[in-house]
């Protein structure tokens, strides 16, 4: 093929590849970080390899070390659980995930598949809403969570997104209107009414993109940190976030306890970077359609 | 809109059915699958909505109940240097973010676009968009230390003095935006490179065919048949830019001396730190409107809504 010893197409092929690469470096460097021993790792800053390899960090991080080989590693020696709080990011996600999209998918179905008066009027009303900025909502949800008593609890985290988000709505409608109206009237004909045909035409013919959107919603809620932030401080309900930001800040100013840091944010990231691999085709071409997320 | 098409054959149950009960159609139905979402819609955002605006013009500490101040908190907020202050390192950082951020994710898709259609690369370079703000932040925090960061060993190889990355006031709103750009522009290169397959390849034949070079036809052709798309990607990811907080919140705070603090974090602050719930309402209700003529003069500037393709 002459097409490939083009010399233009060479450093385009370089650029790309450095691009990669810079892509790529960080999380190499993370978990480079996470397998070192902290107490060396000042004295080899440019190691390119873990210094001192050790599993140390994620076993302080999770628990599992005792206060003094902690310390010995250069731990800060303040309890830390990161399994309590992947624990606490695991449910609040799976609730998250399950309640929104099956109440989306709800909702699309009588946005997609039901003709009533005021149908299109209200889903612009709710399209509209994306329009408001998070923080505007936020402060007064805050107080309503308040009032309700809900601070420090799971609801409170899992409510305000269990039960919409406009852009769930509006990327289910869409595929709902592509399914033909004939398999519906088939299944009328048999007599189905319309929770039959919603449970077992209507989400079946759209598995694929309830899965893309599950798969979204899931790392969306995971990444959250604002609202868990303002509303699950508490140890029992801390997510991985907001767990990752206070110890963080409560990491000694003078020796850093980076291996820990970096251990406890490979803890946060690889679940999603997992997720990630086993739906990347599907993600990655959902982005293009999805445009306005 | 779909549905409205087919002609519907006598076995539908809607269209026999009487003419006062078919004005109604599928009503009934229809509000039991829209229950649960609306309850969360005007819970969560209708109510918030009207009650946000509300507030701004109310003296609220949580403690007691809100105090109609009228237009108080907005006067005060013209006084207030931090409110400037945060505006103006918000629009540092956003025209930052945005512009290098842009311009890499056309490279990144123009790139991929004329080299590969390979699902790995483009699912390599989506990776940092699905990691948490949080962690994105910590690992640069990390790699960017002045001490023993990556970053400074390799500046110091060739010979460059090491940077305080988060240390400096002039330095902090440039990482913080580098940072960002780092996590979304694989992101934004896939929207544009969605963009790019639209383009039909006659024009590209039809600028061969003139002897048009490289560079020429990216310019000419392709730049201004991607603008609907690129107004689109500017809106949205402007929008996005504009709500930093993450990023701030777990490395600077707002420092060194408010160089780094951007309005949504001095409503965080003003909010949750000092109680001020009216006066952070008022300055949320102010970006609020900002975010909306943003877009709206965007999307006049760059005429959204129509294609150079005739």
């Amino acid at each position: 093929m002459t097409r490939t010893l083009n010399p233009g197409r060479v450093v385009a092929w370089i650029c790309l590849i450095a691009l990669m690469l810079l892509t790529l470096i960080p999380f190499y460097w993370m978990l480079r970080t996470a397998l070192s021993d902290n107490t060396q790792l000042a004295g080899h800053p440019d190691s390119l390899l873990p210094v001192e390899t050790t599993l140390g960090a994620f076993k302080r991080v999770l628990g599992l070390a005792t206060t003094e080989e902690a310390m010995a590693q250069g731990g800060s020696g303040a309890s830390v659980n990161f399994w309590l709080y992947l624990r606490n990011s695991l449910i609040v996600s799976t609730v998250i995930t399950v309640c929104q999209v099956f109440f989306s998918a709800m909702a699309a179905y009588a946005f997609a598949r039901l003709r009533w008066p005021g149908r299109d009027k209200v889903f612009a009303l709710f399209l509209a809403a994306l329009m408001v900025p998070p923080i505007f909502t936020t402060l007064p949800n805050f107080v309503l969570i308040k009032n309700l008593g809900l601070l420090n609890s799971f609801a409170g985290i899992i409510l305000p997104s269990a039960f919409m988000t406009p852009f769930a709505i509006f990327f289910l409608r869409q595929f709902f209107l592509g399914i033909s109206r004939e398999l519906e009237e088939a299944a009328m004909i048999d007599g189905a009414g319309h929770r039959r045909r919603f449970f077992g035409l209507i989400i079946p013919m759209s598995a694929a993109p309830i899965a893309t959107l599950g798969v979204l919603t899931y790392i969306t809620a995971w990444n959250d940190y604002f609202w868990p932030l303002l509303v699950g401080q508490q140890d029992n309900v801390r997510v991985l976030t907001v767990a990752l930001g206070i110890f963080k800040s409560q990491t000694p100013q003078g020796s850093p306890d980076w291996a820990g840091l970096m251990a406890a944010t490979l803890i946060a990231a690889l679940p999603m970077i997992l997720l990630f691999l086993l739906f990347a085709k599907r993600i990655t071409n959902s982005i293009g359609f999805s445009g306005i997320k | 809109m779909t549905t409205t098409t087919t002609s519907a054959p006598a076995a539908t149950s809607a269209p026999p059915a009487p003419r006062k009960r078919r004005s109604y159609g599928d009503l009934k139905v229809a509000m039991i699958f829209l229950a649960p979402a609306t309850l969360g819609f005007v819970m969560f955002y209708i109510w918030p909505t009207l009650r946000g605006a509300y507030l701004s013009f109310t003296e609220y500490s949580l403690l007691s109940p809100p105090q109609f101040n009228g237009l108080d908190n907005y006067e005060r907020m013209v006084q207030d240097s931090f409110f400037w202050n945060a505006l103006v390192v918000t629009l540092e950082y956003v025209v930052i973010n945005i512009g290098l951020q842009t311009i890499l994710a056309i490279g990144i898709a123009m790139l991929m676009y004329r080299l590969t259609k390979s699902i790995t690369v483009r699912a390599v370079v989506l990776l940092p968009y699905l990691v948490a703000n949080v962690v994105v932040a910590l690992v640069w925090y990390w790699m960017l230390d002045f001490q023993v960061g990556i970053v400074n060993q390799f500046l110091g190889w060739i010979g460059i003095d090491p940077i305080a990355f988060f240390g400096e006031s002039i330095w902090g709103i440039p990482t913080i935006a580098g940072i960002n750009v780092w996590r979304h522009m694989g992101y934004t290169a896939l929207l544009v490179f969605a963009g790019l397959q639209m383009i039909p390849t006659y024009v590209y034949e039809a600028a061969k065919v003139d002897g048009a070079g490289e560079l020429r036809t990216f310019w000419r052709i392709t730049l201004p048949l991607l603008r609907p798309v690129l107004a689109m990607v500017l809106v949205v990811t402007m929008i996005g830019s504009f709500q930093i907080f993450d990023t701030v919140a777990v490395t600077t705070q707002g420092g060194p001396v408010n160089s780094t603090r951007v309005i949504y974090y001095y409503i965080y602050e003003r909010a949750f730190t000092r109680f001020d719930f009216g006066y952070a309402s008022a300055m949320a209700m102010v970006l609020f409107a900002i975010l909306a003529v943003v877009a709206l003069l965007q999307m006049r500037l760059l005429r959204a809504k129509d294609s150079d393709l005739g």
